[in-house]
């Protein structure tokens, strides 16, 4: 490999081309490509960005699905010296011209499919320039085609200025007040953590990682960076949405790595019941964004018999803190174990002072992997981002209450904010009650997570109607819908005549699902 | 039948009964209308409405990702059952 360490996240790729370049770098759907034509493709729309006025430090939107596109287009934007803003492509219209406006990107790379949700946004932001892939079903008029404008591209990397704390990535994540957070990581805090990362999960050139996690989110965003930094194979599915294509894909490509959440191990754990599953080659499973109940385990090591189950825990503000050494996945199933390599993790009080062995503290995170901040938030980022021991040096307030075992693994307690989990992705309660409040006739809600079997916490709206308006749960849901990713969309809405209220007058959702126990019950 | 589906459709997982939302061509993947728990529940409604059985191996766009594909998919496992 390259004896230089590398400083920025292209030239990892660069340096598999220069190593493999005929070796498969993507699997998607009936597509294979090289490391080779990756290299080629992103170079190309490297030029055509730069062409198009990207300059160091611009930021370009990639509005799209798992495509081979959008793989390649994260790598486009780098070499171009730009900063990739990836959007879920279950984002609707309002939130990606929030998105969009706030990151102030220049350019957005989507596909026709999505043209549904960013004609009315390219609309109303005209110096927004739109680059759309081109497929079967054809562009809709007024946007630049992506395959005609590359043809007469160069196929080498373009010129560049580009230093290891330049931003790379803005990661937009849902916070607590309502509107996302960019999140800010600069090529060196990514590619420390990758290194992190493919240091304890041990990656090698023959490996072949399947995901259909959103290359958006970091846990998915990581499959596709680890399977480069190894000059190994990624095999990307969209979705886990049609599960029969998702394990032949599997077992066809023979895979040897497979990135999982828990409520896609329920689902599987549900399918193994009616018709057995097995897949025999893979020998590195992992688990992020949400705890692994401990009875999948037994379940799990059926269908996956060689492989060894990593057990992590993460949030986009670091990408990965956690993992738990394989070998104690049964002898500690309720652990996240410790520190990736290179980092510290502590847990301290409301003084910042360290917690006696066993008790529950909040955890703090240090390393080079933290991010730069909250993208034009000083205030938000001063929140999490607190002096650590060294002058200048910050530490990073997670927000999640752990307590520590003897030999140092981590348990997970619980959040100290309202945020939910639900499918292991992050929902804002303050951004559902929002979306609802946009109906006029609603008084007043208020949105809580509530235990699951197979979403981990299950979205629920508690709403109360104006005296002398009507609305009915399916208007609710349906403005929802119409502004929220699909998984925020609230499983449960209760219609109440008023919601409790503490001493003071202040709604609290701790006495509303007290007192709503009896309702909730009924709906699990 | 296909009313029946775009009724489901419409009223469950779009929350709506404005009938020019759902073209029954349209992907149900590229029109950000379902998704791994949508899925589900489609399943579940089509089992129940139309007397057929799913099978694991049947989850796949060809048989469930549009309404002119539900279509298809449940007249012939009405044809092949008993």
């Amino acid at each position: 490999m390259v004896t230089a360490m590398p400083r920025l996240l292209q030239e990892i790729l660069l340096a598999s081309a220069a190593h493999y370049p005929n070796h498969t770098a993507l699997v998607v759907g009936d597509i294979r490509m090289s490391y080779l034509e990756v290299t080629h493709y992103a170079c190309r729309l490297a030029h055509a960005l730069q062409a198009r006025g990207v300059r160091r430090g611009d930021r370009v939107a990639i509005f799209m699905d798992n495509t081979w596109q959008c793989a390649t287009s994260i790598y486009s934007v780098l070499l171009a010296g730009g900063v990739f803003v990836a959007i879920n492509a279950q984002t609707k219209h309002d939130k990606l011209a929030f998105i969009l406006r706030d990151s102030d990107s220049r350019i957005l790379l989507s596909e026709p499919h999505l043209a549904r949700v960013f004609n009315t946004v390219s609309k109303q932001m005209p110096s927004l320039q739109v680059l759309c892939t081109h497929e079967a079903k054809g562009l809709p008029a007024g946007f630049e085609n992506l395959d005609d404008v590359l043809v007469n591209m160069p196929t080498t990397p373009p010129p560049h200025s580009s230093i290891t704390l330049d931003l790379a990535a803005l990661i937009y994540t849902s916070g607590t007040t309502g509107d996302p957070k960019g999140v800010m990581h600069t090529h060196q805090s990514l590619l420390f953590v990758l290194d992190s990362i493919n240091e304890y999960l041990g990656f090698t050139h023959d490996d072949r990682l399947f995901s259909a996690l959103p290359l958006n989110f970091g846990y998915g965003l990581f499959q596709w960076f680890s399977a480069v930094q190894a000059g190994a194979t990624l095999v990307l599915e969209r979705t886990f949405t049609y599960a029969a294509q998702v394990f032949h894909q599997m077992n066809n490509e023979a895979v040897t790595s497979f990135a999982c959440v828990p409520t896609v191990f329920a689902l599987m754990l549900a399918h193994d019941a009616k018709q057995p599953l097995h897949f025999p080659s893979v020998r590195i499973l992992t688990n992020a964004a949400a705890a692994l109940p401990a009875e999948f385990i037994s379940g799990i090591r059926r269908l996956f018999p060689n492989a060894r189950l990593y057990k992590m825990h993460g949030q986009t503000e670091c990408i990965r803190c956690a993992y738990l050494n394989p070998d104690l996945a049964e002898l500690k199933p309720d652990s996240v174990g410790h520190a990736i390599p290179g980092t510290e993790l502590l847990l301290l009080d409301e003084n910042r002072q360290a917690v006696a062995q066993g008790e529950v503290g909040m955890l703090y995170v240090r390393g080079s992997h933290l991010m730069r901040g909250y993208w034009k938030l000083p205030e938000k980022t001063a929140e999490v981002l607190v002096p650590a021991s060294l002058p200048n040096e910050f530490m990073l307030k997670t927000g999640d209450l752990f307590r520590q075992d003897a030999d140092g693994d981590l348990y997970f307690v619980a959040r100290s904010d309202e945020i939910i989990k639900s499918r292991g992705e992050k929902v804002s309660p303050a951004e559902v009650e929002n979306a609802i409040y946009s109906l006029p006739a609603v008084q007043e809600v208020v949105v809580a997570g509530i235990s699951d079997a197979l979403l981990g916490q299950a979205v629920c709206a508690f709403v109360v109607v104006r005296d002398g308006e009507t609305l009915s749960i399916q208007q609710i849901k349906r403005s929802c819908n119409e502004r929220l990713e699909n998984y925020m969309i609230p499983k449960h809405v209760l219609l109440l005549s008023e919601l409790p209220r503490t001493a003071n007058g202040k709604l609290s959702r701790k006495l509303i699902m007290e007192q709503c126990g009896a309702l909730l019950a009924e709906l699990k | 039948m296909k009313n029946t589906i775009r009724q489901y459709i419409l009223s469950n997982l779009l929350f709506t009964d404005d009938e020019s939302v759902l073209q029954d061509d349209e992907s149900f993947l590229d029109g950000g209308i379902i998704d791994s728990t949508g899925v589900m529940e489609i399943i579940l409604f089509i089992e129940d409405t139309f007397g057929i059985k799913v099978n694991d191996d049947e989850m796949l766009p060809a048989n469930l990702d549009s309404v002119d594909n539900l279509v298809a998919f449940i007249k012939r496992k009405q044809l092949i059952a008993a």
